[in-house]
């Protein structure tokens, strides 16, 4: 590998890194098919948004800043998860002493597909997937790194992880009734407000079932996590995969 | 009822909470059809939300400009501090009147106020003109959403109800013979009020005129026959100039119900010879807000409801679930401002999924307002139990061996406990989901023996 | 010290960095008016006519409480103008003049110059409005460059008949206003 090769630090959500292995072997595995140099640094642990979204950003000091120190060094930090890079970006309380860092580190991060489009430039993925697909836009993706056009604003339509599914062989891109209305999971909102998330959960599934989608897929896993186990309770044979489980299997 | 409570009674009813969403998805839906037949759509929202912040920033200013040219029209004009110095003042005129009924079109302030029960105590009869007003008022209700108020009922509902009240025919349902039949009962008291109240949808400074707008007509029909004319306005609701209307009324119709304006946009300057018009402006928390310079911005609001119908969490809990004045997301940024204690939970009943700040055609970053207030309310009224979690998860994120400890308890943990207690129904989590399947190794685990 | 002088105060005390106001394009792209405007009244539920089919509609219409403020249309006038608008309770008709129209929306303005009474598009049960074809405009903003600096005392946009949809989002034409929406074009 060329030496001047940017290092990539895999950053990898703490629920990914226990429960969704296969999620960042995929992300990792991908991004090397692509030529990246990438590491996984060991130290890492949370972002610290299960605590931000509670309520208690002023709490989450030392989980930043432990996060500029393991992550500070890296050319890029890529994730498989818009929803932590969101909070990397947006929602990290200033770091005293480590502003340069921070705003190096608020530059540098991507979520995986928004990396693979903007910035190694790839707009086309070549390779198979015989399956019918839908997609599931995790709200702070989809509003909050702006991976897609929103459906409520008049902009011209873009989709950054559909610009890489699109074209692979086989794949059948599901349109749904509701192109981008929130799973209901959103963190702690998912046990606090129980009965409304499982509510959203089931009406945004009911969508994907009523047009046959045999993979549901999404940036996210804790959306898909949620989606994942409200199906799995239906007993419904659906099956989800993350975006980087997809590419990387297709591209084999 | 706390929201989650208030959500979970809303949702026992399936089929009706199913039709209340998928009846306000249709307005979104249509509201999102028209928005996109205007190709500057982005740029007005972005006019309109410079226009509101340039008037916040020079409010006072605004408010003395837009008194003195009022007064040159001969519109008289009140100051109240709070919702008690506004119901004195709207008492004192119909008192001064010697009048004793009152017709009234929809003002989401007045609402604030409580302004109805506090007339109907000194003994003046309120008729709310608004059809979906009428119909909450018979019924004791407020508006459980501030454009469509009696969206929560269905019309069979109505029927029972206008039966009883109007005495239209047992299992009519039909709502053009409902609505012949408030034509008929309003129409009475519209033709007998001396004095006629209505909100304002925007002040303009430059010209000291105010703009209601209806599409039902109510608000003129009650106010053209009157002698007196209160108008009853927050003072956020001013707008520097005149052609600054343009850019709200093309958004304000557009974004509240899908329609391209609303049939009647009335501009009153100066009351008809012989009659009166006199318009309250009222702070009642307004001030303080502005002084919170995370959640100033929340004052730009045009009231159009448009973060109400595409909020899948209003869409699934009604608005009642909010217990607030002014519900949805809107609400839960404005409502801890007057009551913190009251509303703390409600900038939780959301996921911050962004939709709200996507669709406000004055751009009030909403779902960020919300994160902020989850800060400043977890400070005062937090509760021990979940601080005290956070801050163990945030000592464990803290230290990576702290974090490896217990990250592979907790997968032991899943993998051992007996179902029957993950599943156990305190637990949130499982009550209506299955947990996902617990890997034999992390991905840390793996990369270790893989790659390093 | 008064309310007033409190609301003002307190506002006073808070910094706040002085915005800009941004000027306001009119946004107009040249577009069929006479096309668009119709389109839009179809949209809000009214009638556009031509004068001929107006007057055809007029004389068969079989309405008797008449009341019309254009010279042209006198004779069809049954009802002579009341001093107070109460006494317009039982009209059917109203026929007045429209200074412009929105092609955007269908909107139409009218000021007290038109309106004998302000009451009057209101409390009558079926309105005409009478809007020369010359006086169209694209969109709102051309809409207030219009209006200008008028000085009137009252002055609206109509765009249609009085609706609701109240009960269940069902549309009903006729809440309290009038219940239907003619507009003629000359």
């Amino acid at each position: 590998m060329n030496p001047s090769t940017p290092h990539i630090g895999l950053f990898i959500p703490c629920y990914v890194d226990q429960f969704y292995p296969n999620v960042a072997i995929a992300t990792l595995e991908l991004l090397e098919k692509l030529g990246c140099k990438v590491s996984y640094p060991l130290e890492q642990t949370c972002c610290g948004q299960p605590m931000a979204n509670a309520g208690y950003e002023r709490d989450t000091v030392g989980t930043s800043r432990h996060f500029l120190e393991v992550f500070g060094g890296f050319d890029y930090i890529v994730a498989p998860s818009g929803s932590c890079v969101l909070h990397v970006k947006e929602h990290f309380p200033p770091i005293p002493s480590m502003e340069k860092t921070q705003s190096e580190v608020h530059n540098r991060i991507f979520e995986l597909t928004e990396f693979v489009t903007d910035i190694l430039k790839i707009n086309r993925m070549e390779g198979t997937f015989p399956h019918r697909v839908g997609y599931h836009a995790s709200c702070h993706g989809q509003r909050g790194l702006r991976l897609a056009s929103s459906s409520e604003m008049h902009i011209s339509p873009f989709n950054k992880a559909k610009k890489l599914l699109e074209n692979l062989e086989g794949l059948e891109w599901v349109e749904l009734s509701r192109t981008d209305e929130c799973c209901g999971f959103g963190g702690t909102f998912s046990v606090t407000e129980e009965a409304l998330s499982i509510q959203m959960g089931k009406d945004r599934l009911e969508d994907h079932q009523e047009k046959q989608v045999e993979i549901l897929t999404g940036g996210d896993m804790s959306c898909i996590m949620h989606l994942q186990g409200i199906a799995s309770r239906q007993g419904s044979p659906m099956k989800f995969m993350h975006v980087a489980e997809i590419l990387n299997q297709a591209i084999q | 009822m706390s929201h989650p409570q208030a959500a979970a009674e809303f949702l026992k009813d399936q089929a009706k909470a199913k039709w209340h969403d998928e009846t306000l998805w249709f307005v979104r839906d249509k509201r999102d059809r028209i928005s996109k037949t205007i190709p500057e759509w982005e740029d007005l929202r972005n006019l309109a939300s410079e226009i509101k912040d340039h008037t916040l920033s020079r409010l006072d200013f605004y408010l003395e400009e837009f008194e003195k040219n009022a007064l040159k029209n001969g519109i008289q004009v009140h100051w109240a501090k709070d919702a008690e110095e506004h119901n004195r003042i709207v008492l004192g005129i119909l008192q001064k009147k010697d009048c004793k009924a009152i017709v009234k079109s929809k003002s989401i302030l007045t609402e604030e106020c409580h302004l109805n029960p506090y007339l109907e105590k000194n003994g003046v009869e309120v008729v709310d003109t608004d059809l979906g007003e009428r119909i909450v008022q018979f019924l004791h209700q407020p508006p459980s959403h501030i454009v469509l108020p009696a969206i929560h009922l269905k019309k069979g509902e109505i029927s029972e109800l206008f039966h009883e009240k109007l005495h239209t025919e047992k299992g009519n349902e039909d709502p053009t013979y409902l609505t012949q039949a408030a034509r008929i009962h309003l129409r009475e008291k519209f033709l007998q009020a001396r004095v006629a109240i209505t909100g304002v949808n925007f002040g303009v400074a430059e010209t000291g005129e105010f703009v209601v707008c209806t599409n039902e007509g109510n608000a003129d029909m009650g106010v053209h026959l009157a002698h007196v004319h209160i108008a009853c306005m927050g003072i956020e609701k001013l707008i520097p100039r005149r052609s600054d209307l343009g850019v709200f009324l093309r958004l304000l119709a557009r974004s509240a119900t899908g329609q391209p304006v609303t049939n009647y946009n009335s501009h009153f300057r100066s009351p008809s010879p012989g009659k009166e018009i006199h318009v309250i402006l009222v702070d009642n928390g307004r001030t303080a807000q502005l002084a919170r310079e995370k959640f100033r911005n929340s004052l730009k609001c045009i009231r159009c409801g448009a973060c109400m119908n595409t909020c899948p969490i209003y869409r699934r809990s009604g608005g009642y679930s909010y217990g607030s004045t002014v519900p949805g997301p809107i609400g839960s940024i404005l409502s801890p401002g007057l009551d913190m204690k009251k509303h703390s939970t409600l900038p939780f009943a959301s996921t911050l999924c962004g939709s709200c700040s996507d669709v406000c055609p004055v751009k009030i970053n909403i779902h960020e307002q919300l994160y902020e207030w989850r800060q400043e309310i977890t400070k005062t009224h937090g509760e021990l139990g979940k601080s005290l979690s956070m801050k163990v998860a945030s000592g464990i994120f803290k230290s990576p061996l702290a974090y490896k400890i217990s990250g592979s308890l907790m997968r032991s943990a899943l993998k051992n406990l007996p179902k029957s207690l993950i599943y156990h129904p305190i637990n949130s989590w499982g009550k209506g989901r299955n947990l996902p399947e617990t890997p034999e190794l992390s991905f840390k685990e793996w990369y270790k023996r893989n790659r390093s | 010290m008064s309310s007033r002088e409190a609301i003002l105060n307190s506002i006073r005390g808070i910094h706040r960095d002085l915005k800009p106001l941004p000027d306001v394009p009119s946004f107009g792209i040249k577009s069929d008016l006479v096309k668009d405007f119709t389109t839009s009244l179809i949209g809000n539920k009214a009638e556009v006519m031509d004068s001929s089919a107006f007057e055809f509609w007029l004389k068969s219409s079989g309405m008797n409480r008449v009341f019309s403020a254009i010279p042209e249309y006198k004779s069809y006038s049954t009802v002579t103008l009341p001093k107070d608008p109460h006494d317009l309770e039982n009209l059917e008709l109203a026929i007045l003049e429209g200074q412009f129209g929105v092609a955007e929306n269908g909107a139409i303005w009218l000021d007290d110059n038109q309106l004998p009474h302000r009451a009057m598009p209101f409390i009558t049960e079926h309105l005409v409005l009478i809007v020369p074809k010359g006086h169209l405009v694209e969109n709102m903003h051309q809409a207030y460059q219009k209006i200008g600096k008028d000085h009137a005392g009252f002055g609206l946009f109509i765009a249609g008949p009085s609706k609701t949809a109240d009960i269940e989002q069902s549309l009903v034409i006729g809440a309290h206003g009038a219940k239907s929406l003619r507009v003629v074009l000359v």
